[in-house]
């Protein structure tokens, strides 16, 4: 079982469990759901950007260990961020969960999802959150999927 | 060309086999031979025995099929219907032999009556365009289930959509029991057009009361599809006591390979429908001016078929045959009953779909824990199960809950195996805690 310590880590386990800025902002800027067609995980995120830097970003909905904990470390990894980071920063994580690269510093605390790695078809609930703020910032109306 | 070595599963109570967990007595199945039969059941995964229990998505392929498509291509194959050689003859009558293999399994009255489609969702697709098409028109109703998959309900959303039709759906219980009031409210709206029923929820296990139900239909002289993806690998079908106008499957879930379905018709249907799709081997007579449709069964089957696959379906059926349905599903239906009671040990684990007529899966959550985390670590432990939506969302937006774990099961499972399965979902426990 020790495989899957690695995917099921302490950190992941506690987020999901106890799901950071998981609400509903009243009147954000910006707002997405993604889904992920596969299991059919639904989330909403919301953010608060002013001058160009994410003041406050939530999100909600339902979904997997994997897909909950990584929306939980997202939304604390984005707060106070300029939004031109965001980006990088997506990249960066995408690697990490993707690849067997070498986990860059900056990522902090999101490298507990390096593990996903092993787990090919659990790398679309890891960065489900990332392309629903992607599609936030983009604007763009409709749902987003990870197919 | 049918490996007839495979024509001894049923044998005398007397074995005995501990490997199995005394298996043999239960219906009589030689489950070690059974299992013999499955080359791809021989490994592990994750440096664990494989455990198969994703049955219901697709199940695995005896070597009786994977020899009889090798068979073909290794020694008569050639295009069917159109060659004056020996080899086009060969994979005609092997391809017809299906056909008629098909016909006996489903006790359809002719071989007419069996078209060879890709699977069953392309049989309802069939029946929605060239039978829908036809006779459906603005302000009809066409009726379906609540615990339809995908495919017996998108087929008639697009209908309706060209034509104006309304959708109705019957409603189900908590238990997963289709409310059979609602059903002939339903009914009696004077403008059904068509009912179109699954026999054996995929997302449930429930089996709906087809014969009753097309009866209730053939009352108010209104038709009937079934959806019998599910049903047939797992309890026998006929479709002439069930007296259905159209019943659907899929060889891939019959132990057959992927890549062929079957549509059977009553033949006076089929000949009032016009054509679905056009091509080559359908037709009598083509010229600029006005083409000739083919006789059944050809008039449906347009283009050259999947040939091989056709003929594995009709080794799958001389196979399961062999073995008898009823045994299948008696020794299915302990195997449930011995899974679902140590299911419902496990706190937090909640059943979907406990109708009183069910069969051979489970459907299921556990409290706090996504099923796709309870499908990842059964994987690691070697035991493949499904996990999500299974192609039924609004049977999930009827519980509320937006996915399921599913575990569902093929003759070749054992008692050993649910042993495992349950097993590891207290490692989901323990891990989750
Ligand atoms: C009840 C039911 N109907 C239809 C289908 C569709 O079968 P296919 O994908 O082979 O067309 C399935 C497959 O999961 C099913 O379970």
């Amino acid at each position: 079982m020790s495989d899957l310590r690695d995917l099921y880590q302490e950190v992941i386990l506690d987020h999901n469990k106890r799901p950071r800025n998981f609400r509903i902002l009243p009147q954000p800027t910006h707002h997405a759901d993604g889904v992920n067609p596969l299991c059919g995980d639904r989330i909403s995120v919301y953010l608060d950007i002013e001058d160009g830097v994410i003041k406050d970003i939530a999100f909600q909905g339902a979904g997997c260990a994997i897909s909950s904990a990584s929306a939980s470390l997202m939304t604390e990894a984005l707060k106070g961020k300029p939004v031109n980071e965001i980006e990088h920063l997506f990249e960066a994580f995408h690697n990490v969960v993707t690849t067997d690269c070498e986990c860059p510093k900056g990522l902090g605390k999101l490298s507990v999802l390096a593990g996903v790695r092993d787990y090919p078809s659990r790398v679309k609930c890891a960065t489900l959150a990332w392309h629903a703020v992607r599609a936030a910032l983009e604007e763009r109306k409709q749902t987003v999927a990870t197919e | 060309m049918n490996d007839m070595s495979t024509l001894h599963h049923v044998s005398p109570l007397t074995h005995s086999l501990s490997t199995l967990g005394g298996e043999l007595g239960r219906g009589g199945l030689d489950l070690a031979r059974i299992r013999a039969d499955f080359p791809i059941l021989r490994q592990r995964v994750h440096d664990k025995p494989l455990i198969y229990l994703d049955n219901a998505a697709s199940v695995q392929k005896p070597k009786a099929v994977i020899d009889a498509i090798s068979d073909c291509y290794s020694h008569y194959y050639a295009n069917i219907h159109r060659g004056v050689h020996l080899l086009s003859e060969r994979s005609t009558a092997a391809y017809e032999g299906a056909r008629e293999k098909v016909r006996a399994f489903l006790n359809a009255a002719s071989v007419q009556e069996i078209i060879f489609t890709r699977s069953t969702t392309e049989s309802i697709n069939l029946v929605a365009s060239s039978f829908g098409g036809s006779t459906v028109k603005a302000g009809d109703e066409i009726v379906i289930t609540g615990m339809e998959h995908h495919s017996n309900i998108v087929p008639w959303q697009l209908l309706c959509e060209r034509t104006g039709a309304t959708l109705k759906v019957i409603p189900f219980t908590d238990a997963g029991e289709l409310i059979l009031e609602e059903y002939e409210r339903l009914l009696d709206s004077g403008r059904v057009k068509l009912v179109a029923l699954v026999h054996l929820s995929n997302a449930l296990g429930t089996i709906n009361p087809a014969k009753w139900m097309i009866d209730l239909a053939h009352a108010r002289g209104i038709p009937v599809l079934v959806d019998g993806a599910q049903s047939v690998p797992h309890l026998a079908v006929d479709v002439r006591e069930l007296d259905c106008e159209f019943y659907a499957f899929s060889g891939h879930k019959l132990y057959g390979p992927s890549g062929v379905g079957v549509l059977y018709g009553k033949q006076a249907l089929l000949e009032a429908m016009p054509p679905y799709q056009g091509g080559g081997d359908m037709i009598r007579l083509v010229t600029f001016e006005k083409t000739e449709y083919a006789d059944l069964p050809n008039k449906f089957e347009a283009g050259t078929p999947n040939i091989a696959g056709v003929i594995g379906l009709g080794a799958a059926l001389d196979w399961l045959n062999a073995i008898g349905l009823d045994a299948v599903a008696a020794y299915e239906h302990e195997l449930l009953d011995y899974a679902t009671a140590q299911l419902q040990e496990i706190p937090g684990l909640a059943i979907m779909g406990t109708a009183r007529d069910k069969a051979a899966l489970a459907a299921f959550t556990i409290q706090g824990i996504h099923p796709h985390d309870i499908g990842t670590i059964l994987d690691r432990e070697g035991v493949a199960i499904r996990a999500g939506h299974h192609c039924a969302q609004p049977v999930m937006q009827r519980y509320g809950v937006p996915a399921t774990a599913r575990a569902s099961f093929a003759v070749y499972n054992t008692r050993d195996e649910v042993d495992a399965l349950i097993k590891a979902l207290w490692k989901v426990k323990e891990l989750f805690e």
